[in-house]
């Protein structure tokens, strides 16, 4: 077990990395030079000084060799340095860590409505014995997931912000400003969870031993709740890390529809002002929220279903599970 | 420079209740009612024309934005939005007239400029000070000054103020020589700008950072009170105030006790709140959504902004661009009515000149700009120009298709686009973001570049277009560099007029610029928000607003 979580770091060690330096390289390879943005002031400048953007290319270090700003670069994140933002001098960390605060809030609100609707209507969608019932039910996920995030926001502040005056289209002010928020981001997340997990559960119902549940007289919410949901939890669980990522990716557009602060405002801002430090220390932390969710998930498995062991040799852990639900094999 | 605010009429909100739109004619009604109980709680003679009704102080306005550039030191910002919050911030040696353009005493009483413009003595009033009651002395102006040349780049429109900047005298206390080492004209109109809007000498100490984050002290009427990256930025107005210029209606403190620009980047959201009431006002909203804010419980006022109008510049060293014929045909070809009337709303001109008509200076050059197809085709044909087999022109086997790049909204030139296909020439659009559009201009590496540049100075055309400055054309010296250079160092009002009117019309003559039409800024708020209007620069100028239900706060 400690093996296994120390080789699984080592990996997420090098996830990290790759991040980092795929993304230097992308914003690098852009053909436009951040100095010049910033002495452009937006594009309201008629003239630049040529000495005056050397100058502040020095001060950027951008007038370097690429591998030794890499390897500057590299050395300084290590060590949790990102260095300042070119726009506002800001350590770039720090307008992360700034920034994260009112995202986490909104994508666990999210997290959570996701997962309690989610499973709610998947159930829902195969428990009711009316056939038309259940297909009614199981038509709700693949719309949730068709709708655009940006449509749901835009129509969910028309009705209850700017029709009916209940909830606050701007800002981040008090929990009611994340009640709309919270269900735009959540309905393509719990869509998809739904999703997986009707097409689980209604596998699983055709299991043998959901058959000698039922022979047992146990009754229709045992059987549903207790002995099925729980195997056909699993497939669900697996997405949910991939759903975790989502929400961040999502976070960007519910953001700018509700006029939020938080992570996904500063990712656009900063991407369009070629903010290279900021945008850097946010790919970096994305993709540290990944591999921790994905190792988190991995070993949660065990304790959802006993049979999944987790070994530190290649590819044991998928042949001891081969013959089960394997927690792989569904991908969103 | 059209002003429309107007109180609601009874047949307005007549026509909105029949709207189906439960929730709007409700919130409209409901302002309607609210306005229409203040006016007679006022002593107005019972017309309703609340915009003459006397300002009272107190009260809070907030007014949305679309992007918080994450700084709002004015000496370093570019972007408008940043710049409507940090123009409220400090204060400047003059101020210019919105109308006449003419530049007036603000802190600065009076001022002496040499024969050459290349020396400007100023005299500052007596008793203004910084926010924090530190005396804006002439020390602090040295320091200023000095300071932005030392931010260098980053001080984008400040440092381009101060080219040339050889160094500021202290004569005495209230007495301060800035010399240059060349003539600069265009200075004394850039003393009224925020750029080199006043900061108080600790300030300048400060980092890069800090002034970004508005931990600066100012020297005008609001100070900065919380900025919270990308949400919002709160201003608070500042205790004995009272130096306002005579750009303005009054000279006290301001009336609102707050301003809070919150950072809406949705248009269709920034529209839903104005409607709502869940901002006061804006000046961003999309031209499809104005009229519903004319009448109705709100009010619009636009304003065309100064300086260099929307502009094709040909790129002279690129083989199209080059050849005059294909320049000056292009000026003929480009319908600007037609642009104006099926594209654009009913606040927007077309250009009748390189200048916005807002610019001081500006004389109508709309003759060289006629919409003449006829010219424009005979001008092709004459210089060899055949028309192929798909109606696109060509000569010596090389096809009349150019490109222009840009980020701005396409639908005008996609229209262009069209207009000139009738004149045989095709006209690639190339559309990028911000970044690679600067990358172009960087490196030339352009046939048309498209932009506007908003200046409240006829020196902007000179900054742009001289071979001796930024030269967007990319060519040789000719004449028109020589007027634009004198320019520079007139100082009589008439003779730079002759110069500047003489150069804009050899630029459209010699097909170096070829005008669109011009950018204006429309403002859209709610009834309760009065006095609310725009600078010389067309920079928005919260120091005169005030609310209607301010009193008694």
């Amino acid at each position: 077990m400690t093996r296994y979580v120390l080789r699984r770091a080592g990996q997420g060690v090098f996830v990290l990395w790759a991040a980092f330096t795929v993304a230097f390289f992308v914003l690098y390879l852009l053909p436009s030079d951040p100095a010049a943005l910033v002495a452009s002031g937006g594009g309201e400048v008629s003239q630049v000084d040529p000495a005056q953007l050397a100058a502040l290319r020095a001060e950027y270090g951008l007038d370097r060799p690429i591998l030794v700003q890499y390897g500057d670069a590299l050395l300084s994140a290590l060590r949790g340095d990102f260095g300042d933002s070119y726009v506002s001098g800001a350590s770039a960390a720090s307008m992360v860590a700034q920034a994260l605060p009112e995202t986490l809030k909104l994508t666990g609100a999210a997290l959570l409505v996701a997962v309690v609707g989610g499973t709610a209507v998947a159930v829902a969608s195969v428990f009711p014995r009316a056939r038309f019932l259940r297909q009614a039910l199981s038509a709700l996920p693949p719309l949730g997931v068709a709708l655009p995030t940006f449509f749901v926001g835009l129509v969910l502040l028309q009705w209850f912000s700017f029709r009916l005056p209940v909830f606050p289209a701007i800002g981040n002010e008090g929990a009611i400003s994340l009640v709309l928020p919270t269900i735009t981001l959540a309905v393509p997340a719990g869509a998809q969870l739904a999703q997986i997990l009707s097409r689980s559960l209604r596998g699983t119902l055709g299991e043998p031993y959901v058959s000698t549940a039922w022979a047992k007289g146990a009754s229709r919410t045992r059987v549903h709740l207790a002995h099925a949901l729980r195997n056909a939890a699993i497939p669900a669980f697996t997405v949910l890390g991939v759903i975790v990522g989502g929400l961040l990716g999502g976070a960007v557009v519910t953001e700018t529809v509700f006029s939020r602060v938080g992570l996904g405002r500063l990712t656009v801002q900063s991407v369009n002002q070629q903010d290279v430090p900021v945008v850097l220390a946010i790919v970096v932390f994305s993709a540290l929220v990944f591999v921790v969710v994905t190792l988190v998930v991995d070993l949660v498995y065990p304790l959802l279903d006993p049979r999944i062991q987790l070994r530190a040799p290649r590819a044991a852990s998928r042949r001891a599970t081969s013959r089960t639900q394997r927690p792989t094999a569904v991908t969103a | 420079m059209t002003t429309t605010p107007r109180a609601p009429r009874t047949q307005d909100l007549g026509r909105t209740l029949r709207r189906p739109a439960v929730g709007l004619a409700a919130t409209a009604a409901a302002a309607a009612l609210l306005l229409s109980a203040c006016s007679t709680g006022a002593d107005a003679a019972g017309t309703g024309a609340s915009a003459d009704a006397e300002p009272v102080a107190g009260g809070d306005l907030s007014f949305a934005i679309t992007v918080d550039s994450h700084c709002i030191d004015p000496q370093q910002v570019g972007n408008n939005d940043a710049i409507a919050a940090a123009r409220q911030t400090v204060a400047s040696l003059t101020a210019q007239d919105p109308e006449s353009g003419e530049i007036l005493p603000w802190l600065a009483e009076s001022w002496d400029v040499n024969d050459d413009a290349s020396s400007y003595t100023f005299h500052l009033r007596d008793g203004a000070t910084f926010a924090d009651g530190t005396p804006i002395d002439a020390a602090a102006v040295k320091t200023n000054f000095d300071a932005i040349v030392d931010l260098g780049a980053v001080a984008s429109l400040g440092s381009q103020y101060l080219v040339g900047y050889a160094g500021t005298t202290v004569v005495d206390e209230h007495t301060v020589t800035v010399d240059f080492d060349e003539p600069s004209a265009q200075f004394l109109q850039a003393t009224s700008t925020f750029s080199l809007g006043l900061l108080s000498p600790d300030s300048a100490k400060l980092s890069a950072e800090d002034r970004c984050a508005g931990k600066y002290v100012g020297s005008g009427p609001f100070a900065v009170k919380s900025y919270t990256q990308d949400q919002e930025i709160v201003l608070e107005k500042v205790k004995g105030y009272s130096w306002g210029s005579e750009a303005n209606a009054h000279t006290g403190e301001a009336y609102l006790d707050t301003v809070t620009f919150k950072v809406v980047p949705e248009a269709s959201v920034r529209t839903g709140s104005l409607q709502s009431g869940q901002i006061d006002a804006t000046a961003a909203l999309n031209a499809v959504d104005l009229p519903q804010f004319d009448g109705n419980g709100f009010w619009l006022q636009y304003r065309a902004n100064p300086g260099v109008v929307f502009n094709l510049f040909p790129n002279e060293s690129s083989p199209l661009a080059a050849d005059e014929a294909v320049r000056t045909a292009i000026v003929k070809g480009i319908d600007r009515q037609q642009i104006v009337d099926t594209v654009l709303t009913p606040q927007d001109e077309p250009a009748t000149g390189v200048l916005s008509h807002s610019t001081p200076l500006f004389e109508d050059a709309g003759d060289l700009l006629a919409y003449d197809p006829e010219g424009a085709k005979k001008i092709l044909d004459d210089a060899g120009w055949t028309e192929g087999a798909d109606g696109i022109r060509e000569k010596d086997g090389q096809k009349l298709t150019t490109t222009v790049t840009f980020w701005q909204v396409p639908e005008p030139l996609e229209l262009v686009q069209q207009q000139l296909r009738q004149i045989g020439v095709d006209l690639q659009l190339k559309h990028v973001t911000v970044a690679e559009s600067e990358a172009a201009k960087e490196s030339g590496d352009f046939d048309f570049d498209y932009y506007n540049l908003t200046r409240s100075d006829a020196d902007v055309l000179r900054t742009i277009f001289s071979a001796n400055a930024r030269n967007i054309n990319q060519r040789d010296p000719e004449k028109v560099d020589q007027l634009l250079d004198e320019s520079a160092a007139a100082t009589d009002a008439d003779e730079r007029k002759k110069l500047v009117t003489e150069a804009s019309a050899l630029l459209i003559e010699r097909g170096h610029a070829i005008p669109v039409y011009e950018l204006s800024t429309t403002i859209a708020a709610a009834d309760r928000v009065q006095g609310l209007t725009f600078e010389a620069s067309s920079r928005l100028d919260f120091y005169d607003a005030w609310v209607t239900d301010g009193a008694g706060e």
